[in-house]
C-alpha cells in the first residue's frame, strides 16, 4: 500500500478521542486497523489507548471493541477467537465468514502485567495479531519504569538523582521472546513508517495463526519532548539503530532497512528531555556504555538475518 | 426422587456430575485450567471432548487469571462460555471477577469449594466462594451431586435470563462432594437442551455489523448508575430463579427454593448450615425427632442475592438458632451468620412480640476438618437447653475449645 491508498481506507478509529497532542498511537491504529479488508474485532490492554478512546458515552471504535483488563489483552482476545471457531462450526457464523482479531496492549500490558497471558495465547496458536505500542514506560500511571524503559532514561519511579542516573538495567528484547515461540509472523515497526507498519500488518492479518508486531511510539510527555517532534523522534530512533526495522517470518530473520549513515545514539538522546541527565560531563560513560550496547544488538541481529 | 421425566440412575462423584451437565449444556467455550479439587470436573469434560461427544471450543488457559479472561472475551463475542476453579483460582481470578458481572456477561462457573492459604489446605471450605460473595455473581450452594448437576442447568437459564445477565457460580463442597461417589438421576440430554435452550445475546462482538464497545471508561458522570443497575439486576435475579426453578422442577420433580426448609415449622432448636453438612444435619434432625426433640434445619441454597426477609420469616419466632460457617471472616461475623443477623433484625423490627431468638455463631470444618453427626447431635442438645453464650463465637472440633 501507498500513502494514498491508505489514507484513503476506510476510517475505522474515528477523530475526537483525547489521546495527547503529539500522541504517536491513534495513528499506528489507524494503520493497523486499515491494513485488511476483512471485520476486525479488537480487545485492549488497559492503558492510554482504552482511556483516551472509550470515554463514555463515546467511542472512537467503529469496529467491536472490548476493554476486559491491564493485563488481559491477549487471554480476552482468545476468548473472543474461540467463540469465532465455536459459532463458526455450530452454524451460528456463515461459512464463508471472515474476521480478524487483533489485541492491543502498550509495553507495560505486554512487557510486563501481560507478559504470560500473550505467551499462553501465542502457545495456544490462536489465529489473531497482537499489537504492542511501546512507548517505553508506564505513561498512563504518569511515567513510571517498565521492563520496556531503556537504559539511563528518567522515569516517575526510576528517576535521575545525585546517585542514580534513571533506569540501570537494559530494556527486554521482547521480540526474542515472542520468536522463541516460533509463531508464524513477528515483527518490529515505528510509528515514522506507515508503509512500513502497513505492510507489517497485512502480513500479520494473512498469516494463519499468532502473529506479533512492536511499534515504536514516541509520547511527548513521558520522553519529554515538543509534540510536533514524535515523527522525527521515532525516525532517529531508527536512524541510530537504536530500534531496527525487521521481521521474523516463519523463523527467517529479515532486516527491512539499514541506516546508510547511522546517527550516534547521543543524537537520538538529546531531543529527549528523559535522557537530559546523561548530558552531563560525568555520564559521559553511560553514553558510551549505551552506544556500545546498540552496536553489540545491531550487530547480533544483522547475524541472525544473513 | 420420583422424576417426571425419564432419567437414569449413576453412580458419580460431584464433580463428574457437573461435567455431565456441562456435556448436556454443549457450552460454546470453556476455559480450562487444573487447581485441585476442581480439576476433577475439567478432566471429565475434556474426556468428553476428546471423544466427540460435545462441540465445545476448549481454550486450555495458562492461568485462572488468564482462565476468566478468556471466558469474558467468548462471553462478549457472543458464545455461552464456562470454566470451573478452586480456593486459589478463584482468587487469582477476583479482578476479572467484577469484569464479568460489570459487563453483565453470563458466565456459569462450577465452584469446587476448598480452604485458601495460607497455610495451603486442598480440602474443603467455604473461603474461597466467600471471599468472592461480593463480586455481582450469583451464588448457589448444592448439598450433594444431585443438586450439583440441577443447579448447573438452573444457572444457565438464570444468568442468561434478560432481567439478570450476570454470571453465577454453582458451589460444591471440596471432596466431600466433589470426590465421593453418590446415586445420581441424570435427564435425558434432549430434555436438557430444550431446558437450557439456545444463548442469543443482543449485543455480540462478533457481530460486526452492529459494532459495539465493551468495557468503556466511565468517570464521575456514569459510573455510579451503572453500578446501580448491575445492584438491581442481582436483587431482581431472586424472582427469576424461582421462576425458572418451577420451570426446571417440571423436567426435574424437585424443588429450587430459596433456601431448604427441613423440619423447620415447629422448630425450636434451629441450626443453619448449607453444602454438605446439611445433609448431614438432616439424619441427626430425624434421630432427635424421634425421641420428641423439636429440632430443625435451615439450608441455604441462594446465597447472593441473600434472601433476607425470607430468611427473618423462616426464623423469627424460634427458640435458638445456630449457624455454622466453614469460613472465617477475620475481625467480622462469620458471612453466613451476619446475613442471618441482619436478617433477623430486619424481621424483628417488623415483629411486634419481637420474638428474637437467641442465636450464636459457630465456626466449623476449616481446611476440610471433619464435622461429626455426634458433634451436630451435641449441639441441637446444647441448643435446647438455652444455656448457651451467645455473645461469643463458637468453635466445632477444634482443639481446647468448649462450644
Amino acid at each position: 500500500m501507498n500513502y494514498k491508498e491508505l489514507v484513503n481506507k476506510p476510517q475505522k478509529f474515528a477523530p475526537g478521542h483525547r489521546s495527547c497532542a503529539g500522541c504517536g498511537f491513534p495513528q499506528i491504529v489507524r494503520t493497523v486497523l486499515a491494513s485488511t479488508d476483512d471485520p476486525i474485532v479488537a480487545s485492549c490492554a488497559t492503558g492510554c489507548l482504552e482511556v483516551t478512546s472509550t470515554i463514555y458515552p463515546f467511542s472512537s471504535w467503529k469496529i467491536p471493541f472490548i476493554h476486559n483488563a491491564f493485563e488481559n489483552s491477549a487471554a480476552t482476545i482468545s476468548g473472543v477467537e474461540a467463540a469465532y471457531k465455536a459459532l463458526k462450526r455450530k452454524g451460528k457464523i456463515p461459512k464463508n465468514k471472515k474476521i480478524k482479531f487483533v489485541a492491543f496492549g502498550g509495553d507495560g500490558g505486554t512487557y510486563d502485567i501481560g507478559l504470560q497471558s500473550l505467551s499462553g495465547a501465542l502457545e495456544r496458536g490462536h489465529d489473531f495479531v497482537y499489537i504492542l505500542y511501546d512507548n517505553e514506560a508506564y505513561m498512563n500511571t504518569g511515567v513510571q519504569r517498565s521492563s520496556s524503559t531503556p537504559f539511563g532514561a528518567s522515569t516517575t519511579t526510576a528517576p535521575a538523582g545525585k546517585v542514580h542516573q534513571g533506569k540501570e538495567e537494559w530494556k527486554k528484547d521482547i521480540m526474542q521472546i515472542v520468536a522463541a515461540h516460533h509463531v508464524p509472523y513477528v515483527a518490529q515497526a515505528s510509528v515514522h513508517n506507515p508503509i512500513d507498519l502497513s505492510m507489517k500488518a497485512k502480513k500479520a492479518f494473512e498469516c494463519e495463526g499468532p502473529a506479533f508486531l512492536v511499534v515504536l511510539q514516541p509520547c511527548t510527555l513521558g520522553w519529554k519532548y515538543h509534540p510536533s517532534m514524535t515523527i522525527d523522534i521515532a525516525k532517529m530512533a531508527v536512524e541510530s539503530k537504536f530500534w531496527p526495522l525487521y521481521e521474523v517470518e516463519n523463523g527467517k530473520y529479515k532486516l527491512n532497512y539499514t541506516p546508510s549513515k547511522p546517527i550516534p545514539i547521543a543524537d537520538y538522546l538529546k531531543p529527549q528531555g528523559r535522557f537530559k541527565h546523561l548530558f552531563k560531563p560525568d555520564n559521559k560513560g553511560l553514553l558510551e556504555e549505551m552506544q556500545k550496547k546498540v552496536d553489540e544488538r545491531w550487530d547480533e541481529l544483522v547475524k541472525k538475518c544473513e | 426422587m420420583i422424576p417426571v421425566t425419564k432419567s437414569k440412575t449413576h453412580a458419580l462423584t460431584g464433580a463428574q456430575a457437573v461435567a455431565h451437565a456441562m456435556k448436556q449444556i454443549n457450552p460454546d467455550v470453556v476455559s480450562v485450567f487444573p487447581i485441585t479439587p476442581q480439576t476433577e470436573i475439567m478432566m471429565q469434560f475434556s474426556q468428553f471432548h476428546a471423544d466427540g461427544l460435545v462441540e465445545t471450543e476448549i481454550v486450555r488457559v495458562e492461568s485462572e487469571h488468564s482462565s476468566m479472561s478468556c471466558c469474558v472475551g467468548a462471553s462478549a463475542a457472543g458464545a455461552r462460555a464456562m470454566t470451573a476453579t478452586s480456593s486459589a483460582g478463584l482468587a487469582l481470578m477476583w479482578e476479572i471477577l467484577g469484569v464479568a458481572s460489570g459487563l453483565r456477561l453470563p458466565i456459569v462457573m462450577p465452584i469446587v469449594n476448598r480452604a485458601l492459604s495460607a497455610p495451603i489446605n486442598i480440602h474443603g471450605d467455604h473461603s474461597d466462594a466467600m471471599g468472592a460473595r461480593d463480586q455481582g455473581w450469583l451464588q448457589i450452594f448444592s448439598e450433594n451431586a444431585q443438586e450439583a448437576y440441577e443447579n448447573t442447568l438452573l444457572a444457565v437459564r438464570l444468568a442468561e435470563h434478560k432481567d439478570v445477565l450476570l454470571p453465577v457460580m454453582v458451589c460444591q463442597d471440596g471432596f466431600i462432594t466433589s470426590h465421593c461417589v453418590q446415586n445420581l438421576n441424570l435427564f435425558e440430554d434432549n430434555v436438557v437442551k430444550k431446558f437450557v435452550g439456545d444463548y442469543n445475546p443482543k449485543k455480540a462482538l462478533l457481530n460486526t455489523d452492529d459494532p459495539v464497545t465493551y468495557g468503556p471508561l466511565q468517570l464521575q458522570d456514569y459510573y455510579f448508575e451503572t453500578q446501580k443497575q448491575r445492584a438491581d439486576a442481582i436483587l431482581n435475579s431472586k424472582k427469576i430463579y424461582l421462576e425458572l426453578g418451577k420451570e426446571l422442577s417440571k423436567v426435574t420433580g424437585n424443588n429450587y427454593p430459596l433456601f431448604e426448609e427441613y423440619k423447620l415449622k415447629d422448630a425450636d432448636a434451629v441450626i443453619v448450615v448449607m453444602s454438605s453438612t446439611a445433609g448431614n444435619t438432616k439424619v441427626v434432625v430425624d434421630k432427635l425427632r424421634k425421641e420428641g426433640k423439636k429440632v430443625g434445619l435451615l439450608k441455604p441454597r441462594l446465597f447472593r442475592p441473600f434472601p433476607y426477609a425470607e430468611f427473618g420469616k423462616a426464623l423469627v419466632g424460634k427458640k435458638y438458632v445456630a449457624v455454622l460457617d466453614r469460613a472465617e471472616n477475620y475481625g467480622a461475623n462469620a458471612p453466613l451468620f451476619g446475613e442471618v443477623k441482619n436478617a433477623l433484625f430486619d424481621s424483628v423490627v417488623c415483629d411486634e412480640n419481637k420474638n428474637v431468638p437467641k442465636l450464636k455463631s459457630y465456626i466449623f470444618g476449616l481446611g476440610g476438618r471433619n464435622i461429626f453427626e455426634s458433634e451436630i447431635e451435641d449441639l441441637f442438645n446444647l441448643l435446647l437447653t438455652g444455656k448457651f453464650d451467645e455473645t461469643k463465637v463458637g468453635y466445632i472440633g477444634l482443639r481446647g475449645e468448649q462450644k
